[in-house]
């Protein structure tokens, strides 16, 4: 160390010098700089795949379902032995008789009790309901045999998906000895697929993991963003172009700038208990209802589509407003023929971005009742409904086995949508960007 | 241009708030309450909305306690007209239902629920007691006749010599919990009366007595995890040295992953936990608000549908989802006083 001082204290050097010497130096800390860039973006690019390929290889089992073919006899005397074909009869008909009678032709052996019991819940229970939509649909079908592919149970499910393991002893997995021969049975006989999953995509939500779907959950979703849309879209950018473009600079606009920075760092729960205190108990809006949830997340979405508004009203030059300005043109012909359509590519940027925060949502909508079980899919902003990221956690709080890869599952449909959001954004920025 | 659109667009959306106002007459039937219950009530709602010409009710899973007080807010159309509870209504809560004028409410007890001691199956079961496990989980446990010291044992060892040598680890539901509350009044409770003293203590002094008896010790040998059961459940698997507590119906679905622990020699089962030998079960409850019977369209129906055999008897859907079905005598009288709802609540 001392050599190295010495010697550089020692040698007379001019400017080009002293660079010369510094040179190696600050080469290696840039480079070091850079490295320690590539290991951050590593580290965070790992963490990503650590987090999709788990939640990929938990829940892309659920895009398939398991089914078992059944020839079903629609038997006269079973379902309408009146011969009325009446709506009211045929909807209060004994489906499962049906579905028992089919399994009991194809297990002949068969006999007591608890075991046909068993037999009869390899096929969900939710396959009844299925039988019935059926018949009610086409009241022709009484009468004939079909051969249908219905839902299995989750056990089967799971037991040919692999998340129930057949080495484990019997009396620690649901599904008995017995049972698994039935399954097997059925495989050799070339009854038991597994096929797409449609129901996933074209049911609402439902206790039985077999039949659970995320469509009423995409449908209000859809409702809650249209709403959030419709109110901040309008009230944000008129706020942005008022405080950008007229406002006098004072004392006021300025304390409403602070405020609304502060209101986009404040909790989302907290607009949960707002929505509670005005929308519901003030305004009586019905509890659960889209059109709620939307007024809630439009609140929270209002100072972040603002900000991003206005940053990018800044951005548009000076020259264009004094060119316009200077042709003779009002301010607000110069806001809304010049610098608005030029501003518009950032404004929407930061709404997608915004409403793909809005669309992640779940601790405001707690509190005005979203969080809930329902099953029908909504009609409208008035009807209950819950939401994408409600639905997982609701789902991620369910005992059945069969609910692990549906919450996955959905988490991956969500996660699609906030790519394509995000996606859009930047496409929309790419391509209308102007630079000066 | 885009301003004139979009100011229509707003004129429309307040417009369309303005109507709802209007026109809010409910045809479906609300429910909110514990989330105990909401995997019994949910599949309920479901068979009920697929079966009849009604919409499927919209279950909140809000709590017991949390479901009560929305459910004594008051009557009419935006209030729930049913709220589940995992343990009867408390004299409080009757008063505040009367203060808001909520005057007739019926109760229906739907069956039993276990409150299981489990842990991981790559782990060896334990026997326990429900006096163990006062020792091991109390806050403050008794030193010689009436004396308290704060929670010593570090161990299982050192709660008793039979039980193994590991730290105690519990990870159960935070305060909040109607399942923490029976765990505490059944479990801890149970094992609490052991003690001479504090059994004699019942009779003079019942606000010390619970405040002993219930409380949970807080130095890291009790892990609140949060009301997700599910998590508990991972949690246990991953870490094979720990317990858990939470209801019966997580461990008959997950029962190759964890295993119930035998509390007084019980094992916590089906048979066991409703013929009433397993110590640590409790009752089910919904509640039903007379006023919106008849007004409401279907909520006769939904508890015809409930307190029928094939949903809450011993081979009813109910049973597979994991309710503890009641003894058949009980199952007739609480589906008589239901349909008829004469068990009122005295208020």
């Amino acid at each position: 160390m001392t050599d190295t001082i010495d010697t550089s204290l020692s040698i007379p050097k001019n400017t080009s010098e002293i660079v010369h010497q510094g040179l190696k130096k600050r080469y290696a800390a840039e480079k070091r700089f850079r490295r320690y860039g590539v290991v951050a973006v590593c580290v965070a690019l790992l963490g990503l795949v650590v987090l999709f390929s788990s939640i990929l290889t938990k829940g892309y089992t659920a895009f398939y379902q398991t089914n078992i073919q059944l020839d079903i006899t629609f038997d006269e005397s079973v379902i309408d032995p009146k011969g009325t074909r009446k709506t009211k009869d045929l909807s209060s008909a004994d489906y499962a008789a049906l579905l028992k009678k089919a399994m009991r032709t194809q297990f002949p052996e068969v006999k007591t009790r608890r075991d046909k019991k068993k037999l009869y819940n390899l096929v969900s229970s939710t396959a009844v309901f299925a039988l019935r939509a059926k018949t009610m649909a086409d009241p022709s079908i009484i009468g004939q045999t079909h051969s249908l592919w219905l839902t299995a149970s989750d056990d089967v499910d799971m037991l040919i998906k692999g998340h129930i393991p057949r080495e484990l002893p019997e009396n620690e997995r649901r599904i008995s000895n017995k049972e698994i021969s039935w399954v097997d049975q059925l495989i050799e006989a070339g009854s038991l697929e597994k096929q797409f999953n449609r129901q996933f995509f074209s049911a609402g939500d439902s206790r039985e993991p077999e039949a659970a779907g995320i469509k009423g959950a995409i449908i209000g979703s859809f409702y809650t963003l249209l709403v959030t849309l419709l109110l901040t879209f309008p009230t944000s950018v008129a706020a942005a172009i008022y405080l950008e473009e007229f406002a006098p600079k004072n004392r006021w606009t300025a304390m409403i700038e602070v405020n609304i920075n502060n209101l986009a760092a404040v909790p989302s729960i907290v607009f949960g208990l707002l929505g509670l205190a005005i929308f519901l108990n003030v305004m009586h809006l019905p509890r659960s209802a889209p059109i709620v949830g939307g007024l809630v997340l439009a609140l929270m979405t209002l100072p972040t589509i603002i900000i991003a508004s206005r940053a990018a009203l800044k951005s548009v030059p000076p020259s264009i407003r004094a060119a316009a300005l200077g042709l003779g043109a009002t301010r607000m012909q110069t806001v809304f023929h010049h610098v608005l359509p030029l501003a518009m590519p950032g404004i929407m940027t930061g709404t997608i971005i915004g409403m793909a925060q809005a669309l992640g949502e779940t601790a405001p909508l707690l509190m005005i009742g979203m969080v809930a079980f329902i099953v029908d899919v909504p009609g409208g902003p008035t009807d209950p409904s819950t939401v994408l990221p409600v639905q997982i956690f609701l789902w991620a709080d369910a005992p059945e086995r069969a609910f692990v890869e549906r919450t996955s599952a959905a988490i991956l449909v969500l996660l699609g949508f906030l790519v394509s959001m995000n996606a859009l954004a930047i496409f929309l920025r790419k391509k209308f960007e102007r630079h000066w | 241009m885009t301003f004139t659109k979009t100011l229509a667009l707003t004129a429309l959306t307040v417009a369309a708030l303005a109507n709802i106002n209007a026109a809010q007459a409910r045809d479906q039937i609300r429910i909110v309450g514990s989330s105990t219950v909401y995997p019994f009530a949910t599949a309920v709602a479901e068979t009920f909305g697929k079966t009849t010409e009604f919409k499927t009710p919209v279950i909140e899973s809000t709590g017991s306690g949390g479901g009560l007080k929305l459910f004594c807010a008051g009557e009419g159309d935006n209030t729930p007209d049913i709220t589940n509870s995992s343990r009867a209504i408390k004299k409080s809560e009757v008063d505040r239902c009367a203060k808001n004028g909520v005057k007739n409410i019926t109760e229906v007890k739907i069956g039993y629920d276990g409150i299981v001691f489990a842990n991981s199956r790559k782990a060896k079961p334990m026997t326990i007691t429900r006096k163990q496990l006062f020792l091991a989980l109390a806050k403050d446990v008794p030193a010689g006749e009436g004396k308290l010291v704060a929670n010593p044992n570090k161990t299982w060892k050192d709660v008793d010599p039979s039980l193994p040598d590991l730290k105690i680890e519990v990870l159960g539901p935070p305060p909040t919990s109607g399942t923490r509350d029976a765990f505490a009044e059944l479990a801890l409770e149970g094992g609490c009366k052991k003690f001479d003293w504090l059994k004699a203590m019942k009779k003079q002094d019942k606000n010390k007595y619970k405040a002993i008896c219930h409380s949970i010790r807080e130095d890291g040998g009790y892990v609140e995890a949060g009301e997700n059961d599910v998590l508990i459940i991972r949690k246990l698997e991953a870490n094979p040295k720990a317990f858990g507590i939470f209801g019966y119906s997580f461990l008959d679905q997950n029962g190759d992953k964890i295993q119930g622990n035998l509390i007084d020699g019980q094992e916590p089962t089906f048979e066991n936990i409703s013929s009433g030998a397993y110590p640590v079960s409790r009752s089910l409850y919904f509640y039903v608000k007379n006023a919106h019977v008849g007004k409401i369209a279907g909520i006769a129906e939904f508890i015809q549908e409930f307190t029928s055999n094939k949903a809450w008897g011993e081979e009813g859907y109910l049973a597979d989802k994991g309710l503890i079905p009641m003894p058949m005598a009980e199952r007739n009288k609480f589906s008589e006083e239901a349909k008829t709802q004469t068990n009122n609540i005295q208020m």
